[in-house]
């Protein structure tokens, strides 16, 4: 990747194919001064250096390291185990089963709720009517807050003693007392209640930036047709921001397969409780808890990196598909 | 989800086709701004009661309980965990991580963005996916390597105490400026290929390079994407935590976001001063999101592919 600047043209994406032999074409790279190229050499250099010494190597290394058992500390313990981690994870690691199965349930619950509901959201504030600054800074609000005062709120709303979801449930005459983030059976939905309050507004601006680039005209000439608003949205607005939607499948899996701050926090910071296993936490369990089990763990992490590939590789196919014409 | 409590109260969705302007608007209107507010008010209830808890004095709470009328409204807990806590210490590490980390990736996937959108340079497509998926790994799977890498790469002592890029700002700046890029790189993108094609040109014809078009032309023209990425890259880093966990080892060095396990530990007793505190901890991600809400919708202009 280091030859991008003196390369070509690239003959398909210019309008004129002789654009070797046209001077008129003003600034093909072929008509770069030599200073200009230095620039632009160390212009896409630099941040392309940060980017592969920084992600891409340690996300190779973690891959190899996933067939290796280590302790993380002395480099010449690594030993090499083949699969030994995988078939390890898969038939004889208890928190592993569990913790896909919450991730599922985190995307499921994701993709059900808050991802349509901010959607639902954006569309109503996509008009033109008062306040609407108002209304999207009250429901993007979770997100700008940090980690840190999510997970205080939550906690001063689930205490079991001092709550206000069971203080409010015991002043309504209930007499039970239920630990919303100790029962192992309510806790990931007690979590999954929190991070869905933040992602309904992330995607809701998200779809509302998308619907601010929508050509009007089409709408109205939906609305000429006699549709009504419902049947504009779903039969135009929809399939015409499919860009967006993609964008918006993608923020919505990645989030749920990479939930981590908002359990850690509510969790107690301890890493991976009873009924609230991801895979995050176990990835962080055995990389950063009390032994370094790194193999073990870089095992964990690309099995959730090979999940996400399909994720990315989706997104990256149906995004830059059209641009590779 | 709770959300299903608030309908919207029934809109009157008759055949009847309202006229654009006709008189039909208002009664549409309301049942919006009733969904809407109901909505806004929903998502603020968690908010308001920590403001509220974080106002009341601990005696209170305690001989009342959280669930009461208060007995005493003030602002000592906000000014006793500023006292206490060192907050302002942990702030000042935040700012000292966000500030360069923010700029550093704007900068970079400024450039990365200008190069790939504005030339047809041979691997630009690879390059912008190279930079996206980039964006899209979880963090989970960079940090053992990263950590052994940060322990054997030097800095000099005025840079780092730890004579290390483990353990200082330095290397939480540069992971987030390496990681952050993809997403920016991806909207400033999709922001640049909407600029004509015949400004650039004409820059070109009055004989200006390449590195003058980049910082006098085209980055003042992203100033809303800048302003909508500036706003999420500061709330993201700022809040994050994850990074510092791990590769920070000195407490004392950590943003205050992960320092917040300090402050717990210390006022474990009080949960109001704990509200307090964390509260503040949102106050400079809130006054960035005020400052420059404007352009913050359409600013980010993902996947607009109208080129």
């Amino acid at each position: 990747m280091s030859s991008e600047p003196s390369a070509p043209p690239a003959p398909a994406a210019s309008p004129a194919p002789s654009a070797l032999s046209a001077p008129s074409a003003p600034y093909r790279p072929g008509r770069l001064s030599t200073g200009d190229r230095v620039f632009l050499s160390a212009f896409i250099g630099l941040p392309l250096l940060a980017l592969l010494v920084f992600v891409w190597l340690p996300a190779f290394t973690s891959i190899a390291l996933s067939f290796t058992t280590w302790d993380g500390i002395d480099l010449g313990d690594i030993h090499w185990t083949g699969l030994g981690n995988y078939t390890e994870i898969f038939t004889n690691y208890p928190p592993f089963w569990p913790a896909v199965r919450n991730n599922l349930i985190w995307l499921l619950f994701t993709a059900l709720l808050p991802t349509p509901f901010g959607i639902l959201l954006a569309y109503q504030l996509d008009k033109k009517i008062r306040f609407t600054k108002i209304y999207q800074t009250a429901i993007f609000l979770p997100m700008v807050l940090s980690l840190a005062v999510v997970g205080f709120i939550w906690e001063i709303i689930y205490n079991p003693d001092t709550g206000l979801l069971d203080s409010a449930l015991r002043a309504a005459g209930s007499a039970h007392h239920i630990d919303w983030l100790g029962d192992p059976d309510l806790n990931l939905w007690a979590v999954l209640i929190a991070s869905g309050w933040r992602h309904t507004g992330y995607i809701m601006i998200l779809y509302l930036a998308g619907l601010k680039g929508f050509d009007p005209a089409l709408k109205e000439a939906a609305a000429l047709d006699g549709a009504n608003g419902r049947q504009t949205f779903l039969r135009v607005t929809f399939p015409a921001l499919k860009p967006v939607n993609i964008i918006i499948l993608v923020v919505t899996v990645m989030e749920s397969l990479r939930a981590f701050d908002i359990v850690y926090v509510l969790g107690g910071g301890v890493g991976s409780k009873p009924g609230m296993e991801l895979l995050s936490l176990l990835i962080t369990d055995n990389i950063i808890g009390e032994s370094s089990h790194i193999g073990y763990g870089s095992a964990l992490a690309v099995v959730l990196l090979l999940v996400s590939l399909a994720a990315i590789g989706t997104f990256l196919v149906q995004t830059f598909r059209k641009e590779d014409r | 989800m709770t959300t299903t409590a608030v309908r919207p109260p029934s809109r009157p969705r008759t055949a009847r086709r309202p006229p654009p302007h006709g008189p039909s608007r208002p009664p549409r209107n309301l049942g919006r701004h009733l969904f809407l507010a109901g909505v806004s008010l929903l998502w603020l209830v968690p908010l308001l009661w920590a403001v509220y808890t974080s106002l009341r004095s601990y005696d209170d709470t305690a001989r009342h309980g959280y669930f009461s009328w208060p007995h005493s409204i003030g602002p000592e807990n906000f000014t006793d965990a500023w006292t206490q806590s060192g907050m302002p210490h942990f702030f000042l590490n935040s700012v000292l991580i966000t500030v360069p980390a923010v700029l550093g990736t704007l900068l970079f996937s400024a450039a990365v963005a200008f190069h790939v959108s504005r030339f047809d340079f041979r691997f630009n497509l690879a390059l912008l996916m190279l930079f996206t998926a980039g964006n899209l790994l979880p963090a989970q799977v960079l940090v053992t390597p990263l950590y052994r890498l940060y322990l054997l790469v030097p800095l000099p002592g005025w840079m780092s105490d730890s004579f290390l890029l483990y353990n200082s700002a330095w290397g939480i700046i540069a992971i987030h400026i390496a990681y952050q890029c993809g997403f920016c790189t991806f909207v400033l993108s999709n922001y640049m290929k909407t600029i004509p094609k015949e400004i650039s040109e004409a820059a070109v014809v009055d004989g200006a390079q390449v590195w003058r078009q980049f910082f006098q032309i085209i980055l003042p023209l992203c100033r809303p994407a800048f302003a909508a990425l500036a706003t999420l890259e500061s709330i993201w880093i700022y809040n994050d935590f994850f990074w510092p966990l791990t590769l920070i080892e000195t407490g004392d060095k950590r943003p205050v976001t992960s320092a917040l396990a300090n402050l717990q530990g210390q006022y474990f007793t009080n949960p109001n001063l704990i509200a307090a505190g964390a509260l503040m901890t949102a106050i400079p991600t809130l006054l960035v999101y005020f400052a420059l809400q404007r352009q913050f919708i359409s600013g980010l202009t993902i996947g607009s592919g109208k080129g």
